[in-house]
């Protein structure tokens, strides 16, 4: 039941994926992603990291929202532009990424020595969860939260120096 | 300080008749046909609660109006819900043609899937639950998240003026209001220290010669209840916090452009909602389906009555939190769009964020 279950969602995953990537209107791009998104909710739960999944869920429904809201607020929810582009990009493009994905794949592969990982009933508890995050990785735990504080004041203060400029034109 | 003691085999009442009915299926089915047993369970349990929820709205409603409501159909119109949903299902389905007809007749779909999700992991008694998740809360805040999403679908793939206004006022206040919401419950999360429902249940099904232990009883429980209650009304877009279906403004807001079941199933699910606000506001501060009364009374001795309840104990709770919503929304006027903004970000996440620390020092200093 549990590989069935992973086939369906991994399925509905790289779909989404592909969608995203395919259509052209904004918002339809970001519909797929959240499906790519819940399906990789559903693939967390059936690892067994409950806590994980509804995070996601929660947090990527909230900032999917958001982008939403500045898709149709502040770009006016237009068609993209097909240009056609130069042939050499995509000649030269699709090879590269395969090769960056895969460089990158093998150096994750050879620090971590990844073994199979079996779909289970077990659950990691959040008390678990939270104590590897707060006594082993503490530091890039702290790290994050404060890049994340970053980009939130950077935000804030390029929305603003724009509102200023406006007022200050008019 | 002593528990309740219903005995053990009642609590397992489902569980057993889950194994029972499972049991005429080949082995190798019996999980499915587990999990799919539970799920009709909710399925068939909840509309009903659903459908007595608006009947009692709208009695409510037309007492605190001096009229009578609904009358006609059967004793006291109790089968005005089933008059309702005839009507509904016999009704043409229009969708505009400039539609997106994929997103139009998903968005229901997905909002009325969500609230049945959330069910899924309330305790209506001890072991009456259908999924025992360690982070349950987190689960149930998950899903009323999505109800934001498919409200977007609606209002965006119906390419209406009003629909679209009202759904982005709709995703604006649902987002603003969220924070406190979740804020409110991590002060109950702190106390009981575990996400699970169950166990905050069982972290409140304690008494003090007879006085229950629940969490509203607390100075910062009661506070993070205030905040809830508020927060939650504002979530599932009831008055006075319904800018976002306004009817002298925008028509109907996100569902304009909905007729027939479609409407049907927005109009469950945001009952749905409801139930399911008032079901964790239930669990969270007023101890789930634990008794009021401790020991006070004796347990009966027919064994389904004992079944029945904490199950009695939990419905009644639920209903006198919708009775909160019924009341508010007969009194109060609706609020302003930049009243409701202000309220949201200016005092009642500062408030919630406050009571953390309060209870911070409540847990340091016990």
């Amino acid at each position: 039941m549990h590989l069935i279950l992973f086939l369906v969602f991994a399925a509905f995953c790289l779909a989404g994926a592909v969608n995203l990537l395919l259509q052209s209107h904004p918002i339809s791009s970001a519909l797929s992603l959240v499906v790519v998104m819940t399906s990789l909710a559903v693939l967390y739960l059936l690892l067994g990291a409950e806590f994980l999944a509804a995070a996601q869920v929660i947090v990527y429904a909230g900032a999917i929202m958001v982008l939403f809201t500045f898709v149709v607020m502040l770009l006016n929810a237009g068609r993209e532009e097909r240009t056609l582009g130069s042939r050499a990009y995509a000649i030269v493009g699709f090879p590269a990424i395969v090769a960056i994905l895969a460089v990158i794949a093998t150096i994750i592969l050879h620090t971590h020595g990844f073994g199979a990982v079996a779909l289970r009933q077990g659950i990691t508890s959040t008390q678990d969860l939270s104590r590897v995050l707060f006594t082993s990785l503490l530091l890039p735990f702290e790290v994050t939260s404060v890049l994340i504080l970053i980009a939130i004041l950077g935000a804030v203060a390029l929305a603003r120096r724009g509102d200023g400029e406006r007022t200050a034109g008019n | 300080m002593s528990g309740m003691n219903v005995p053990a085999t009642i609590d397992q009442i489902f569980i057993l008749f889950t194994h029972w009915a499972a049991s005429f299926f080949p082995p190798a089915f019996r999980p499915l046909i587990g999990v799919l047993l539970g799920v009709a369970g909710i399925i068939s349990v909840f509309p009903a609660l659903f459908a007595l929820t608006v009947l009692f709205e709208r009695k409510g409603l037309g007492r605190i109006q001096n009229r009578y409501g609904p009358n006609r159909v059967g004793p006291f119109g109790l089968f005005q819900p089933i008059a309702d949903g005839v009507k509904a299902l016999i009704k043409e389905d229009i969708v505009p043609f400039s539609a997106d007809a994929v997103v139009h007749f998903l968005a229901p779909i997905v909002f009325l899937t969500a609230v049945f999700m959330g069910y899924a992991v309330l305790p209506v008694g001890r072991n009456m639950e259908l999924v025992n998740l360690d982070a349950g809360l987190l689960f149930f805040f998950a899903m009323s998240a999505t109800s934001e999403l498919s409200v977007f679908m609606a209002g965006w793939s119906s390419r209406n003026k009003f629909s679209l206004l009202g759904a982005m006022r709709a995703v604006a206040q649902m987002i603003s209001y969220e924070v406190p919401l979740l804020l409110s419950s991590v002060a109950v999360v702190m106390i009981a220290g575990s996400l699970s429902l169950p166990k905050i249940i069982a972290q409140q099904n304690q008494y003090t010669g007879q006085f229950p232990h629940w969490y509203i009883f607390t100075p910062w429980g009661l506070a993070a209840a205030f905040m809830y209650a508020i927060a939650a009304t504002a979530e599932t877009n009831r008055s006075p916090f319904d800018l976002p279906e306004a009817e002298s403004e925008l028509t109907a807001g996100y569902h304009t452009e909905y007729s027939s079941m479609k409407f049907a199933m927005f109009f469950m699910s945001e009952y749905g909602n409801m139930i399911t606000v008032g079901c964790v506001a239930t669990l969270m501060f007023l101890g789930g389906w634990t008794s009021p009364f401790g020991n006070l009374i004796p347990l009966p001795n027919n064994i389904v009555l004992q079944a029945l309840i904490p199950i009695f104990w939990f419905v009644l709770k639920v209903f006198s939190f919708l009775f909160l919503y019924v009341w508010v929304r007969g009194t109060l006027p609706r609020f302003r769009y930049d009243q409701l903004m202000n309220f949201g970000w200016r005092y009642l996440m500062p408030l919630a964020i406050l009571n953390i620390v309060g209870t911070s020092f409540w847990l340091a200093y016990r």
